[in-house]
C-alpha cells in the first residue's frame, strides 16, 4: 500500500539558515507517527512544507498519496488537515461560524452535521454558539481540533494538540486520536511532550535539523541503552567482585552507591535469576533486583546532548 | 483553474460577518461618508434659488463618489494583515482555499458593504435635497447625468481603491499602516472627483467614457498585481526572498512546492 506521507531527501533553507537538512521517512496510512524536535529546531517547518504552505528548497515528497508539487497542492489541501500550535479562530465570530467558515472551504457536504460531528468528538457541543474570544485556551484547542475534523482528512497534521489542555481534555484527545487512527486517518503528532509520544505513536523519529533516529520507542531505547539490571542490599556487599563476577549473561557490574550495584547485562531473564541466586549465597539480604527501564525522553535527552557534544569546537 | 463558488462564499460570509462585529471598521463605515456628504449639503443648502445654475447640473454631488474611494480601502486593509496579526491566516492557507478565491472573497466581502453604504448615503443625500433644498436647487441637482455617474464609478472606484488596499495588506505588517496606506492610495482617486465635482475639471460625456475605460483597465491591472503579491510562503514566514529556492544561497533546485 502507498504510505500516506514519504519524504525523501527533503530539505528547507530560509537564506543562510536551514531549518531541515536532508530529512527522509514515511509514515504507513493509520499510523500515528511522533515527530519529535527540540524547541525551534523548525518541526513546524516540516508540517508547513508537507502541508503545501512553504515551498522545500530541494528533495521530494509524497502527501496522501500525492506528489508535493505546485499542481497538487489544492488537491493535497484537500485531503489533509492541519491543527497548527496556535488554534487561529477567529475571535468575533462563534464556534459555529468558525466551523461553517472552514466547513465552506472543504466544501462538506451537510455542513451542519459535519459541525455537529465535530463538535461532539471534541466535547463542545454546549459551548457551540459562544464567541471564540471568550474561550480559554484549552477550548479554544478543541475547537481548532474539531476545525481539522471537517474535512474528514486522509493525514491530520496535529501540531501541540494537547498544549494548555488540563488531563481529562488530554485523555479525551488520546482516546480521539486512538479513534481517528484506528477509522484509518494517519496522524502526524509533533509534540514536546515525550509521554504523549510514546504513549501514543507507532514510531517516533527525532529530529534536530536532520533526523537524528527513527523507529518504535522500545527500538530507540535498546539502539541507544544497554540493558542492565539494578541491586539492592541492606548492607553492602563484603565482596561483590566475587558475587557478580561469572554471571551468566553479565557484562560487567559497578558500585553506584553503598548497597547499590548495577550490572551491565545481554539478557536481564537470565542474569536476575542468577544474580539473586548469588546474592542468597553470598549471605545478602537483596531489597530489589529491577531492570533498567529507559523511557522516551532518555532517548531524546541522549540524541540531544550527543548533537551538542558534536556541534561544541 | 477553476473557481469555487462556495469557497468564495465561506470567505465572503466570514468576512462579513468579522465587519459587522468589528467596532472600528464599523465607525469607519459611518465617519467617512459624513467627511463626504458634510461639504456639498452645506453648500446645497446655504445656496440662494438665484444661484440654482452654478451647481453645474448635479456636478458637486459628484463629491460624493469619495466615499466608495476611501470606505473599501479602510475596510479591506484588515483583509490579509489583519489575519495574520490574529494568527488565522495559516489555518485558511493549509485549507483547498485558492489564491484567487481568496482574493476574490476579500474583494467582494469589501465591495458589498462599501457599495451599500455609498449608494444608501446617496440616496438620503438626493432625499434630502428633494425634501429640504429650495426647489430650483434640487431641479438643479437632481438630474439623470451624475445619477448615472454615481451608479457606474462607484463600483468602478471602490473595487480599484480595494486592489490597492488588498495589496498594502498583503505586503503590510500591521493593520493600521495598511489603513494608513490605503487611504493615502485612495486619495488621487478623490482629488479626481473633486475635481469634476467643483468644476474645476469640465466633466463632459467623453470624457466619462475614458474615465470608466480608464478605471476598467486599473481594475484588471490591480487584480493582478495583488495576486501577484499574494504568496503563502512570504505570508506565513514573513519574507519570501529568504526562502525562495531560486533564490537561496547554496540551495540545490526544488524538486516540489507550495501551490
Amino acid at each position: 500500500m502507498t504510505p500516506a506521507i514519504e519524504v525523501s531527501h527533503l530539505t528547507k533553507e530560509f537564506g543562510g539558515r536551514t531549518a531541515v537538512a536532508d530529512v527522509s521517512f514515511s509514515v504507513a496510512r493509520g499510523e500515528v507517527f511522533g515527530f519529535l524536535r527540540p524547541n525551534g529546531a523548525g518541526k513546524t517547518t516540516t508540517v508547513r512544507t508537507l502541508g503545501t504552505v512553504l515551498r522545500p528548497t530541494s528533495g521530494s515528497a509524497t502527501v496522501a498519496g500525492l506528489p508535493l508539487t505546485p499542481a497538487n497542492g489544492v488537491e493535497i489541501r484537500r485531503r489533509i488537515a492541519i491543527m497548527p500550535e496556535s488554534p487561529g479562530l477567529y475571535p468575533r465570530l462563534s464556534v459555529t461560524e468558525n466551523l461553517e467558515c472552514f466547513a465552506g472551504l472543504y466544501e462538506t457536504p451537510d455542513p451542519g452535521e459535519r459541525i455537529d460531528r465535530a463538535l461532539r468528538a471534541v466535547h463542545l457541543t454546549g459551548r457551540a454558539h459562544d464567541a471564540c474570544g471568550t474561550l480559554s485556551k484549552g477550548l479554544r484547542q478543541r475547537v481548532a481540533l474539531a476545525r481539522a475534523l471537517l474535512g474528514d482528512p486522509e493525514v491530520l497534521f496535529l501540531d501541540e494538540p494537547t498544549a494548555g489542555l488540563d488531563p481529562v481534555a488530554t485523555r479525551d484527545v488520546h482516546e480521539l486520536i486512538g479513534t481517528l487512527s484506528s477509522g484509518g486517518v494517519t496522524i502526524f503528532l509533533t509534540t514536546h511532550r515525550l509521554e504523549e509520544a510514546e504513549r501514543l505513536c507507532g514510531r517516533v523519529a527525532i529530529m534536530s535539523t536532520t533526523l537524528r533516529t527513527i523507529g518504535r520507542p522500545d527500538e530507540l531505547r535498546e539502539r541507544l541503552f544497554a540493558t542492565s539490571l539494578t541491586v539492592t542490599t541492606r548492607d553492602p556487599l563484603a565482596e561483590p567482585a566475587s558475587v557478580f563476577a561469572g554471571l551468566p549473561a553479565t557484562g560487567g557490574w559497578r558500585q553506584d552507591a553503598p548497597g547499590s550495584y548495577v550490572l551491565a547485562v545481554s539478557d536481564a531473564r537470565v542474569a536476575a535469576p542468577a544474580a539473586a541466586r548469588a546474592l542468597v549465597a553470598a549471605g545478602a539480604d537483596v531489597l530489589s533486583i529491577n531492570q533498567s527501564r529507559h523511557s522516551l525522553e532518555d532517548v531524546y535527552l541522549e540524541l540531544i546532548e550527543r548533537d551538542d557534544q558534536a556541534s561544541r569546537p | 483553474m477553476t473557481v469555487s463558488r462556495r469557497r468564495v462564499g465561506a470567505v465572503v460570509r466570514k468576512e462579513l460577518r468579522e465587519y459587522r462585529r468589528n467596532g472600528s471598521i464599523v465607525s469607519a463605515m459611518a465617519v467617512i461618508p459624513l467627511i463626504f456628504v458634510l461639504p456639498p449639503l452645506i453648500n446645497i443648502f446655504a445656496l440662494p434659488a438665484s444661484s440654482a445654475s452654478a451647481l453645474h447640473g448635479g456636478r458637486p454631488l459628484l463629491y460624493l463618489l469619495g466615499i466608495p474611494a476611501v470606505v473599501p480601502a479602510v475596510v479591506v486593509a484588515y483583509a490579509v494583515v489583519g489575519e495574520r496579526q490574529q494568527g488565522t491566516l495559516e489555518p485558511l492557507l493549509t485549507t483547498p482555499l485558492r489564491r484567487e478565491e481568496f482574493l476574490l472573497g476579500k474583494a467582494l466581502a469589501a465591495l458589498v458593504p462599501s457599495l451599500a453604504v455609498s449608494y444608501a448615503v446617496y440616496a438620503a443625500v438626493l432625499a434630502s435635497v428633494e425634501l429640504f433644498a429650495r426647489p430650483a436647487v434640487a431641479a438643479a441637482l437632481l438630474r439623470p447625468p451624475p445619477l448615472v455617474a454615481q451608479v457606474l464609478f462607484a463600483p468602478l472606484l471602490a473595487t480599484w481603491s480595494i486592489w490597492l488596499g488588498m495589496a498594502i495588506s498583503t505586503r503590510s505588517g500591521d493593520v493600521r499602516v495598511a489603513q494608513q496606506l490605503g487611504m493615502l492610495a485612495s486619495l488621487p482617486s478623490v482629488a479626481a472627483t473633486t475635481l469634476v465635482a467643483y468644476d474645476i475639471v469640465h466633466a463632459t460625456l467623453g470624457l466619462a467614457l475614458v474615465a470608466a475605460a480608464a478605471l476598467l483597465a486599473l481594475d484588471a491591472l490591480g487584480w493582478r498585481l495583488t495576486a501577484a503579491l499574494f504568496d503563502r510562503e512570504r505570508l506565513v514566514t514573513g519574507d519570501s526572498r529568504r526562502s525562495h529556492p531560486r533564490r537561496a544561497r547554496r540551495s540545490p533546485p526544488p524538486a516540489a512546492g507550495a501551490a
